[in-house]
């Protein structure tokens, strides 16, 4: 019999958010982002909060509505650079930013939900990203120790899934969010299509149950596109 | 003197069969209008595709589908997703065998810069960083001269770092150049482009030979 981490809908799965939390948001510009949780996190009004998610949305969508409502205290991204408003806060001090390379954010939230203190990687050696960390040489390259994140919630967001949590991403909506349910303490899986356990081929599971903590069918997702790029009807490919 | 096409026509002979190939955004995505028919080579993109295929036709665009630079794509037959710890696996494991991407400014000892201007410009590295640690194989693709017409090729970078000592070649809209030795070494020109022309815009030591070919496109 299978563990259920079925909750009813966004407003029990994200109980117990509080003030000052770090916070894990899967989601790779405005694709595979938990867009019902974000909209929850604004309605609970939660303060202060650190935000570990590669983009920090766009103006008015994603993060940028916890932003919009001063809620971040902390970003910890790789690429900001579709938000006046974050821009805004950044430069006036009103926002602390940690930007950090994609490959080591990524990693460094592996390694938080693998059990993995800390590792070397080559990426940053030489720039402001290595300023106060160790170098040590391996294979004669200099490399810097970058530490695993955890988060007091993860959010991520899914195709499908089913009540015992096991996740299925679709495209390249997969992204951060693999890495970041397995970083989080607790972590919420928002889901387009919840399927009875058993419907899943375990073959195909991409996120298994055991690093979801509560998952929810989603709704009105809106899947916002952030770059349109099109080419006309037979056009070469 | 190349254009951005140019510089990606250029670009695009430096891919060999069998290549898997990052391509940053900009410059960098045209060189994959540019391969060679009949060449097997696949692109991979850094959010977790590789075999990214060209823009979707008009009305078939999918919102969960998109490149590093977040622009809608296709996938081709026989490509495969993967979360964003495996995409730098293979990017720092050196399992990519060319990295395309562009510079505000490059150095001649290798270093290049292209993820802030101090002040003006934050928008972080994304996945630069990764990028030009671990390739072997890294191409620049960028103007020769910014916009006030200062020349981007320095003898040590001014702005913030993105890594140090990892370029090994710049394709420009007035060469090709490899840096070694602490040096450009001017390769290539462009069409109808003077070895004078190319001195004049580079502001780092740049040596010559006698005689430099002009670009074939």
């Amino acid at each position: 019999m299978s563990i259920s981490k079925l909750v009813s809908g966004v407003e029990e799965a994200c109980s117990g958010v509080e003030d000052g939390m770090t916070l894990m948001l899967g989601g790779f510009g405005l694709c595979g982002i938990p867009e019902n949780c974000i909209e929850q996190l604004v309605k609970l009004g939660v303060k202060d909060v650190t935000c570990i998610s590669n983009n920090a949305g766009v103006d008015g969508f994603g993060l940028g509505k916890l932003l919009s409502g001063h809620q971040i205290h902390k970003m910890i991204s790789s690429y900001v650079g579709e938000n006046d408003e974050f821009e805004r806060q950044m430069l006036s001090g009103e926002l602390e930013v940690d930007l950090i390379p994609q490959g080591s954010l990524a990693e460094r939230c592996r390694a938080g939900g693998a059990g993995i203190p800390a590792f070397y990687t080559p990426a940053g050696y030489g720039t402001e990203v290595a300023e106060g960390k160790e170098v040590r040489e391996f294979n004669g390259k200099p490399h810097i120790l970058e530490s695993a994140l955890t988060a007091d919630f993860a959010f991520v967001k899914a195709w499908k899934g089913d009540a015992a949590g096991n996740l299925i991403f679709k495209a390249t909506a997969r992204n951060f969010n693999p890495m970041m349910a397995m970083a989080g303490k607790i972590t919420i899986a928002e889901v387009e299509e919840l399927v009875p356990v058993g419907e899943l081929d375990p073959n195909e599971i991409h996120t298994p149950g055991i690093f979801v903590q509560r998952i929810f069918q989603g709704h009105s997702f809106e899947r916002r596109i952030e770059q349109r790029t099109v080419r006309p009807l037979n056009s070469p490919s | 003197m190349l254009d951005k096409n140019g510089i990606a026509t250029r670009i695009a002979q430096e891919v060999r069969d069998g290549w898997y190939v990052n391509l940053g955004i900009g410059i960098p995505t045209l060189v994959a209008n540019h391969i060679q028919k009949g060449m097997e080579v696949e692109f991979q993109s850094e959010n977790g595709i590789l075999g990214m295929g060209p823009f979707p036709i008009e009305g078939s665009e999918d919102a969960d589908l998109i490149n590093a630079g977040k622009q809608t794509i296709t996938a081709m037959p026989g490509a495969v997703y993967f979360d964003s710890a495996t995409s730098f696996a293979m990017i720092r494991g050196c399992h990519v065998q060319l990295t395309v991407l562009g510079a505000m400014e490059v150095s001649a000892n290798g270093d290049i810069a292209n993820w802030k201007i101090p002040g003006k410009m934050v928008k972080g590295m994304g996945g630069a960083m990764d990028l030009v640690a671990s390739a072997d194989n890294i191409v620049v693709a960028m103007m020769h001269t910014n916009r006030a017409g200062e020349s981007k090729l320095l003898p040590t970078c001014s702005l913030p770092l993105t890594g140090v000592g990892c370029v090994k070649r710049v394709v420009t809209n007035l060469a090709v150049l490899d840096i070694k030795d602490g040096a450009f070494h001017l390769v290539e020109r462009a069409p109808g482009v003077s070895v004078q022309e190319i001195i004049d815009a580079t502001a780092g030591e740049l040596i010559a030979p006698s005689d430099v070919p002009e670009m074939t496109l």
